[in-house]
């Protein structure tokens, strides 16, 4: 008779893995990915392979160099790699596609210890960074050429800079908002795409509703105070690409339901101040940077409560 | 207010196994501390007779249960076992002559009271059947009889695998009410509500049919969410209170019974017999055919096991209990005990864990325990050492489910680091304690 195992219960094990929620969250991304190429061209999908090899790439380099298990077997780099090619206009020189992902990879997420580890979302730090290190070609929208296999030369400002500037005229009408027929980052047009992506990851409870809700809801409302038009606003921008696939991620927000909410609010209530007041046409990826590094704080103050007992009989 | 839980694979392959008889054990070794306290103290030698029903071990102590033969026969040794839990105790092996002999002084108890009822209860040798063996009649042996509004009956059997809980409703639905009247006649109490999971139909027919001949017991049918039927999971979900910290369901004024221990209180008042046979699901990926059977106390659990066929394939763990609090077994040779209510022989495949990766902080282990603690910053604690922090955390709150270590995707040990944290801030607070009599 063989030895038994003698270990500690629980003997029974949950079928979740790090590795399926991340393959979760690739197939949620996949809607925006093919409205991307249906939007802006075959060289969204060259964006998007680019960022992903190079994330892959980095960590597995940086990890044998370390002498660091292997962790590119749970996907997460994947995830990185969609989320800031999705981040990026479909212009970008591959270059620095190549140079945002590693600075996603290395210096974000690997240098502060790993998944799970780090402090700020990888992929929209790096992006904050390629838009002050490359302002030119990370501003160049590409007119969408929706049905189109080769992208134009033409170049388009977004609906939120129009906005800025005042050329309301020129404003996509709300359907081509919905369907993602606007200049923007390659994976943030399609509401639609977002919205279908959003509702996967809602029902697979890879993401609890309490981030997105707080964060559309706060746009929502501010919208309406401040007599903007709460739908053009919420399909602008990287909001729905933010609130559903960045405002979730695990490492950087806080784990409770009224944590997530606060989060959630202080996003929405950052993203319009800078909509409507700042320097910048588009606020979201700066809320959710900004939350991130509020996160342990908002953890503290909204930690779970034990049930005690003993209050009320 | 909803508790959390996590939603387990129910595995109830035997519910509709009635319990068979395995033949006669040979040699049965029966540990003198089946229940929680102190050991019985060994009442025979090496050489004696003994019928089904001798008193083996006596009660030693306030909290402890007496010890009595499962079989006819002789006292072949008494030896130390090492438990489960790494204790040793005093065991009794006695071999059997198959003849299964009841002791003359086996009869009917004398009951007309409160006292006596009590005294019949602690005679019996009863303890908690659903798995904690805590003495049963120490729960009943209540000071202030006003205090109690109602008693809950646990039939939810939230463990995957186990039915023997289920076949006490099938198959001995007389003996539980006869316990529930005792206690409503001898107590006092008004309420009874059994809580059942929703996922056994058939137990639940058969409690409404009892309650209805019955007339004051509630049927309260629960959501097949694990642990519900954990005491604590339980009371609230049943009367919507919560127990406090360190507390017994008494503070909410509520006694919480087993509905097999409740059977076995009503078969000992008819009969006399104490708790010498047991009922015990046989299950699990290793084993050939599942089962339910009846077995002596002391039985070794391979005689289980061949009767139900054998092995698919070697075991790589066997439990006593369910998965998820089950403790794993060192071997084959282990006896049948009190609280036994299920054996599980687990095949390599299933007993092998994934692989523990790195936290990611989702959350889900905060978000599906029932008592809301933080197990992710426990660990943390823990590793640094703070038993500060984890007094600040509750931790002393755990009771253990499970529920964090099933449902973390990364399966970090969670639940296995609170029990550490547990043991670290007892030594801390008795340290303390200890400190501050000092300076008096």
């Amino acid at each position: 008779m063989r030895n038994l195992i003698s270990s500690v219960s629980p003997h029974f094990y949950g079928t979740r893995s790090t590795k399926n929620i991340m393959l979760d969250v690739i197939i949620a991304l996949i809607p925006a990915a093919i409205a991307s190429v249906i939007i802006f061209g075959l060289r969204s999908l060259l964006v998007i392979f680019t960022c992903v090899a190079v994330c892959v790439v980095s960590e597995w380099a940086f990890e044998k160099l370390c002498k660091k298990e292997q962790t590119i077997s749970d996907l997460s780099a994947v995830v990185t790699g969609m989320l800031l090619a999705f981040n990026l206009p479909v212009t970008i020189p591959l270059w620095q596609a190549s140079l945002g992902s590693i600075i996603a990879i290395i210096v974000v997420k690997l240098l502060f210890g790993g998944i799970g580890q780090n402090f700020a979302n990888p992929a929209i730090t790096a992006r904050i960074i390629m838009m002050t290190a490359f302002s030119g070609t990370m501003t160049n929208w590409a007119a969408p050429t929706a049905f189109k296999l080769l992208p134009d030369a033409t170049t388009s400002a977004t609906p939120l800079a129009m906005m800025a500037k005042g050329e309301l005229d020129q404003l996509p009408t709300y359907l081509d908002m919905f369907l993602g027929n606007r200049g923007g980052c390659l994976g943030e047009t399609c509401v639609l795409a977002l919205l279908l992506g959003g509702v996967y990851l809602l029902v697979r409870r890879v993401i609890s509703w309490h981030t997105p809700a707080a964060f559309l809801g706060t746009v929502l409302l501010m919208s309406l105070i401040c007599g903007k038009d709460p739908l053009y606003q919420l399909m602008s921008g990287g909001l729905m690409l933010g609130a559903f696939f960045m405002a979730t991620d695990y490492s950087t927000t806080p784990n409770t339901p009224l944590g997530k909410i606060i989060f959630g609010v202080g996003c929405g209530l950052i993203t319009v101040l800078i909509r409507f007041w700042g320097n910048f046409p588009e606020g979201v990826s700066f809320s959710i940077l900004l939350m991130n590094i509020l996160t342990p704080y908002i953890s503290k103050l909204t930690r779970s409560k034990p049930l005690i007992g003993g209050a009320g009989k | 207010m909803k508790l959390h839980g996590v939603k387990v694979p129910h595995k109830k392959n035997t519910s509709l196994c009635v319990p068979e008889q395995i033949p006669d054990p040979g040699t049965v070794t029966i540990p003198m501390s089946m229940h929680i306290g102190k050991p019985a103290a060994v009442k025979v030698k090496r050489g004696d007779a003994v019928k089904v029903g001798t008193l083996i071990g006596e009660a030693n102590g306030f909290i402890s249960a007496p010890v009595h033969s499962s079989v006819s026969g002789k006292v072949l040794k008494i030896d130390e076992l090492v438990m489960s839990g790494g204790m040793k105790v005093p065991a009794v092996a006695i071999e059997s002559d198959g003849l299964f002999e009841t002791d003359e002084s086996i009869a009917k108890p004398d009951v007309k009271d409160f006292d006596s009822f009590v005294e019949a209860v602690k005679k019996s040798g009863i303890v908690g059947l659903g798995g904690a063996g805590f003495p049963t009649f120490v729960k009943l042996a209540v000071k202030d009889l006003s205090r109690v509004e109602a008693v809950v009956i646990n039939a939810a059997e939230c463990e995957p695998y186990i039915t023997s809980d289920t076949r006490t409703i099938l198959d001995r639905g007389e003996d539980l009410l006869r316990g529930i009247d005792a206690i409503k006649n001898y107590l006092g109490v008004k309420r009874f509500i059994i809580g059942i999971e929703s996922n056994k139909p058939e137990a639940i027919a058969e409690l409404k049919k009892l309650s209805a001949k019955a007339g004051y017991i509630e049927i309260k049918v629960l959501p097949p969410v694990y642990p519900q039927g954990g005491e604590k999971v339980l009371v609230y979900n049943t009367v919507g209170r919560i127990i406090p910290k360190g507390g017994l369901p008494l503070d909410v004024g509520v006694i919480v019974i087993n509905c097999t221990t409740m059977a076995e209180i009503g078969s000992y008042l008819e009969t006399g017999m104490p708790l010498v046979n047991k009922c015990v699901t046989i299950d699990g990926s290793a084993v050939n055919t599942p089962k339910n059977v009846i077995a002596p106390i002391g039985t070794p659990l391979e005689k289980l096991f061949d009767y139900c066929g054998g092995f698919k394939e070697e075991p790589s763990k066997v439990l006593y209990g369910g998965p998820m609090m089950g403790l794993a077994v060192p071997s084959l040779d282990m006896p049948v005990l009190k609280n036994t209510n299920a054996v599980i022989a687990m095949d390599e495949k299933e007993a092998t864990p994934p692989k523990t990766t790195a936290c990611i902080n989702c959350g889900a282990c905060i978000n599906h325990c029932p008592l809301r603690l933080d197990p992710r910053e426990i660990s943390r604690a823990y590793k640094l050492d703070s038993a500060k922090d984890l007094c600040a955390l509750h931790v002393d709150l755990c009771m253990e489910c499970g529920c964090c270590s099933y449902i973390c995707p990364a399966n970090r040990p969670l639940v296995q680091t609170n029990k550490l944290a547990k043991s670290k801030l007892r030594t801390y607070l008795a340290a303390q304690k200890a400190e501050k009599e000092g300076e008096k």
